[in-house]
């Protein structure tokens, strides 16, 4: 190889930083690796002192935010997707807990990286700060007797959540072995490496050498392998559907008898058809060459409680499509009429059609009441009233919802004949009054 | 053409034309009211990722386009709030990329089912160094479309980040639409540095934007930071050129702006200016119109592209001795983005929040 990875000369470090040692073996390590140049290697940096050896390398550079490297190296590695290229990042034990679910994630979806945790006990660039990973008893500024308690094992936590390859060393010596092997896995591998720094470690913790400081506190050197995971491979769909293509398009065919605008709200309850009622009142409007809009309004859970709709019908384009006065209310449970029942209490005009069971809002409207639950069954109960609303109103034909929903899903479960039968069983039962 | 008239909401109009024009990558996590996007994105999009949260979502999302493919991404503020420092990262090294921003109540966690258009000021200060963000606001289903493939191309033409804004009703009110008024879109071409010298990942022209390359090719060695950075992108604390860098940042936004100041500007005979963004807009064409009819005639200007700040509405608004902001939040944040706090002798604002400003408030502002 006539171009080093990383020019290992005037590393940006402290004399004596377990990072100079670490990237010395990190060169050494790439060097063995068959078949790979520097630009086929992206590394992603994470902020520490770490992070600033960027410039040191002749490969990709990838310098982000504190904790996000991994994060960040995941979106490279599936970006790419390619296993001739290499993505290293290299961050600390700060960065390492700050973005602590950023690879537990990669980890768990064995993404393609080799990931090296400078755990050097500490935050090293702010002062000498304590990290998750600093070991009991380990003296640090803000933490001047130690740490009483035990850090976190990173290496098993990586392992328990699948990780093809996790292994803490003691960056003590040269460590080319433990990275190669790193380097030559296919998909997520992360190395630990337990190091000192000499500014802040030494200083608090003079004449304590680490394998005394690690042994005992949980940080012994261990490898951890899962065998035969599958790395992460990015799935790529060529020519997916145009979302335009399955839309139904209603033909005009109807006619309508509206002027001006219209403005309804239906109210029910989950389960039972209120949304998908509005939608084909919509559809058949369109059949009838009119503007419409709908919208929904239903409860975080959507399965319970109550249901709402808004639907406007207009001759002409509409822009605005929040309802300002109602023109009819098709209400058809107690959880929709307790919703809507201060919009209906205000109508001083329209007309409520509402199920005959449910105690009906005094407001100035006129009342249409009628069992709207028992004759299709409380699943169609919205249904059956939106049919009658459009037979007794007459603005559009009852066949265009017919239509509409004969041409829909719902139109499997509900007999249309059944349904046009009912509509005028209801209008006779108002004539007879 | 006969028309093809469909019962469609907003957010498949966005998804359809984000894709349309080169979007590869959906990075997803789930937020009300911005759900539909994720769900027609998982349809649509080449590539679809779940992300365990907003952070990773724009972690990866710049991750893939370092990598050369082209993400997007739609949240509410909630996830807004937890991707900015991330978004900042983007938009310093300079990544292409969409993020579709559904506004709804706040503050907080607020009203997940309400929509609003509360985030202006966050928007307009999102950058710590003040520079703006791209940001595009869709005005109709016709602007959910055309805006959609517009940021596209503008996250790759100004190579950053770009905001499509939106709010509840925008993005989920279903609305017969014409289908056959859609012009297909074309591709957004990705044109790389393709010099035999050494790229230099922040050197730029005249216009302010440095040629892109993506990582992991075997040409050119590809340098990215999000720390203050020379041309060659290494790390400075504040030399003249890193500065100089920092400052190209803006200029290149606000040098550009001509490109894509988009907006709908109604001329009347008259003293008043209606200015509307976003679903309010929607509401100031009904008062427009139907002040019209009254023989009440105003002037109309609905803005598309609302930052950087377009003098351009400035320069408009200067020609008339009233100017009511209609926009749906407290206290009328765009008005004080143009007019600050002291405001401007005949500049009124038509605000509320937990509705929609109707066409009725404005026009009764218009009447006084
Ligand atoms: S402060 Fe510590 S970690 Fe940072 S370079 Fe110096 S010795 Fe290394």
């Amino acid at each position: 190889m006539s171009q080093g990875f990383l020019s290992t000369e005037n590393l940006p470090f402290c004399a004596g930083c377990g990072h100079g040692l670490i990237a010395r073996s990190i060169e050494k390590a790439l060097q063995r690796l068959e078949h790979l140049t520097p630009l086929d290697l992206v590394v992603v940096t994470d902020i520490g002192c770490i992070g600033i050896i960027d410039k040191q390398f002749n490969a990709h550079t990838v310098h982000g935010l504190h904790g996000r490297s991994v994060a960040l190296a995941t979106g490279i590695s599936m970006g790419l997707s390619n296993p001739r290229k290499k993505i290293l990042v290299l961050l600390g034990d700060g960065g390492a807990t700050i973005g602590l679910h950023h690879i537990i994630e990669a980890a768990h979806r064995n993404i393609d990286m080799t990931v090296i945790v400078h755990n050097n006990m500490l935050y090293g660039m702010t002062g000498g700060q304590p990290s998750g990973l600093t070991p009991c008893g380990f003296k640090t500024s803000t933490m001047p007797e130690g740490r009483p308690d035990s850090g976190m094992d990173l290496v098993k936590m990586v392992h328990g959540i699948g990780a093809a390859y996790a292994r803490r060393i003691i960056a003590a010596g040269d460590v080319t072995d433990a990275l190669e092997e790193a380097l030559r896995v296919r998909g997520f591998s992360l190395i630990e490496a337990v190091e000192l720094c000499p500014s802040y470690g030494v200083k608090f913790n003079p004449g304590r050498k680490l394998p005394e400081i690690t042994e005992g506190a949980g940080l012994a050197p261990v490898l951890l392998r899962n065998e035969s995971v599958e790395p992460f491979h990015t799935t790529v769909r060529d020519n997916t559907e145009s979302l335009l293509n399955d839309v139904p398009v209603p033909a005009v065919e109807f006619g309508h008898k509206l002027s001006g605008k219209v403005s309804i709200i239906l109210a029910g309850s989950a389960g039972e058809g209120v949304q998908s009622t509005a939608e084909l009142l919509a559809q058949a409007a369109i059949s009838c060459g009119l503007h419409v809009t709908k919208k929904g309004s239903y409860p975080v859970t959507v399965g319970v409680g109550f249901s709402l709709a808004e639907v406007i019908f207009s001759t002409e384009e509409i822009h605005y499509t929040g309802i300002t006065g109602i023109d009819a209310a098709l209400v058809t449970s107690v959880e929709g009429r307790d919703k809507a029942l201060a919009r209906l209490e205000k109508m001083k005009s329209g007309t409520i059609y509402i199920d005959s069971a449910l105690y009906a809002p005094g407001s100035g409207a006129e009342m249409v009441i009628r069992d709207y639950r028992a004759p299709l069954g409380a699943r169609s109960a919205s249904l059956l009233c939106a049919a009658h609303f459009v037979k007794r109103s007459g603005f559009m034909p009852l066949e265009a919802l017919l239509r509409a929903l004969s041409s829909s899903r719902a139109g499997k479960a509900v007999d249309t004949d059944k349904l046009e039968q009912a509509v005028c069983e209801l209008e006779r039962e108002g004539g007879a009054k | 053409m006969e028309k093809q008239t469909a019962f469609i909401d907003g957010s498949r109009l966005m998804i359809e034309a984000a894709v349309q024009a080169g979007a590869e990558v959906f990075v997803g996590y789930p937020i009300t009211p911005a759900n539909l996007l994720y769900a027609y994105s998982s349809r649509r999009f080449p590539i679809v990722l779940p992300a365990p949260d907003e952070i990773t979502t724009l972690q990866w999302m710049s991750g893939f386009s370092a990598a050369g493919r082209f993400p997007v991404t739609a949240t509410s503020y909630p996830g807004l709030a937890l991707m900015i420092e991330s978004i900042g990262m983007a938009f310093m090294m300079e990544l292409p990329m969409v993020i579709m921003l559904v506004q709804r109540l706040g503050p907080a966690t607020g009203t997940a089912t309400c929509g609003a258009q509360g985030d202006l000021s966050l928007l307009h200060g999102i950058n710590s160094g003040g520079q703006p963000i791209p940001t595009l606001c869709p005005s109709n289903l016709d602007d959910c479309y055309i805006l959609a493939a517009e940021s596209v191309r503008l996250a790759v033409r100004l190579r950053c980040p770009v905001f499509l804004l939106s709010s509840k009703e925008m993005v989920m009110t279903l609305q017969s639409y014409d289908l056959s008024r859609l012009e297909p879109i074309e591709r957004v071409p990705r044109e790389y540095y393709s010099g035999s010298e050494a790229y230099l990942p922040y050197a730029a022209g005249a216009d302010g934007v440095p040629p892109f390359l993506p990582v992991g090719g075997t040409g050119h060695q590809v340098r990215l930071t999000a720390s203050t950075h020379e041309r060659n992108a290494s790390l400075q604390h504040s030399t003249p050129e890193a500065l100089e860098n920092t400052r190209r940042l803006r200029f290149k936004t606000e040098h550009n702006l001509h490109d894509y100041t988009l907006y709908e500007y109604d001329k009347r005979e008259s003293d008043t200016l209606l200015f509307s963004f976003g679903i309010t807009a929607a509401a100031a064409r009904e008062a427009a119109a139907s002040l019209e009819k009254r023989g009440r005639p105003i002037s109309l200007l609905v803005a598309k592209t609302l930052f950087p700040v377009p003098t351009e509405y400035l320069r408009i608004m200067e020609g008339y001795s009233r100017v009511i902001i209609a926009e749906e939040n407290q206290g009328g944040q765009y008005r004080e983005i143009l007019f600050g706090k002291n405001g401007r002798n005949g500049v009124s604002g038509v605000n509320g929040i937990g509705r929609l400003i109707s066409p009725n408030e404005i026009e009764a502002e218009v009447d006084k």
